[in-house]
């Protein structure tokens, strides 16, 4: 008899790639909001499998951050820009033939390797994830997370300056 | 069967593979950025799965600072894609061929 932690995995897991697919190659439909949508839902269930591995914080950051902000920042370019014509035009099929074989070999080789690879044992975890990370982050990460501040200032007065009416 | 570390991962490599698929053979800037964020992602996985399985805080770490720095990322790119489409009235890879010819 499975335990619930692991149907969830294969639950969770199956929804991802299910999900993930159907945001890159969605057979019905090539709406770039369709895309976005399965792109939520594909972040949302990977948040689940954070969870199955004790990972509680970064499930609330990916749910708030990946799924709530930069999200709604594709939805609203999206709603900016009239890609109406997206649908019209034809798929290239010799790039999606041949992107397609690529692809395959890669995830085939990926997954053969893996697959044959010595499971490593699973080791208890660590207790009190979240504060264990947050000392972490504020001690021995504290020059990265500052200068990721900086960056994100950064950021910010580059969009600003981009999206300038007159942009030289 | 119990899930593992190679589990996670080959989950992980599936997402990557997808993402890349993506970026290959979609002709949509922004659907072309939205298969980067699935490789991101991808990445991340493959990272918390380390982190757990070696009981190592460090992988958490970089996950934090990856899903950061991919806002930052998100924000100018999506900037630079609204900036090229009020000058071209396109967001199609196709149309864009100044540096091509």
């Amino acid at each position: 008899m499975p335990e619930l932690q692991d149907i969830l995995f294969y639950a969770f897991a199956g929804l991802t790639l299910l999900c993930g697919f159907l945001c890159v190659a969605n057979p019905l439909s090539r709406n770039p909001v369709t895309s976005a949508m399965f792109l939520v839902l594909t972040i949302i269930s990977m948040a689940g499998l954070y969870v199955l591995l004790h990972a509680f914080f970064l499930a609330a950051v990916q749910v708030l951050v990946y799924a709530g902000a930069v999200m709604v920042l594709f939805l609203f370019v999206i709603m900016l820009l009239d890609l109406r014509e997206e649908e019209r035009r034809k798929l290239n099929g010799a790039a999606v033939g041949i992107g397609a074989i690529a692809v395959g070999t890669i995830a085939g080789i990926l997954t053969r390797a893996l697959w044959h690879a010595q499971p490593l044992a699973k080791v208890a975890a660590a207790e009190g994830a979240t504060r264990s990370l947050g000392r972490i982050l504020f001690t021995q990460y504290l020059l990265p997370f500052e200068v990721l501040s900086i960056l994100l200032l950064v950021a910010m007065v580059g969009v600003i300056l981009l999206s300038r009416k007159e942009l030289k | 069967m119990i899930p593992g570390l190679h589990h996670y991962l080959i989950v992980s490599g599936l997402l990557f593979s997808l993402g890349l698929f993506g970026v290959l053979a979609r002709r949509s800037l922004l659907v072309i950025y939205m298969s980067l964020e699935l490789m991101l992602n991808a990445a991340n996985l493959a990272l918390v799965a380390f982190s757990r399985f070696n009981n190592n805080l460090n992988g958490q770490v970089m996950v934090f600072f990856i899903i950061t720095v991919a806002a930052a990322e998100v924000a100018v790119g999506l900037a630079l894609i609204v900036a090229l489409y009020r000058k071209r009235q396109s967001a199609h890879v196709e149309d864009l061929t100044r540096l091509k010819y």
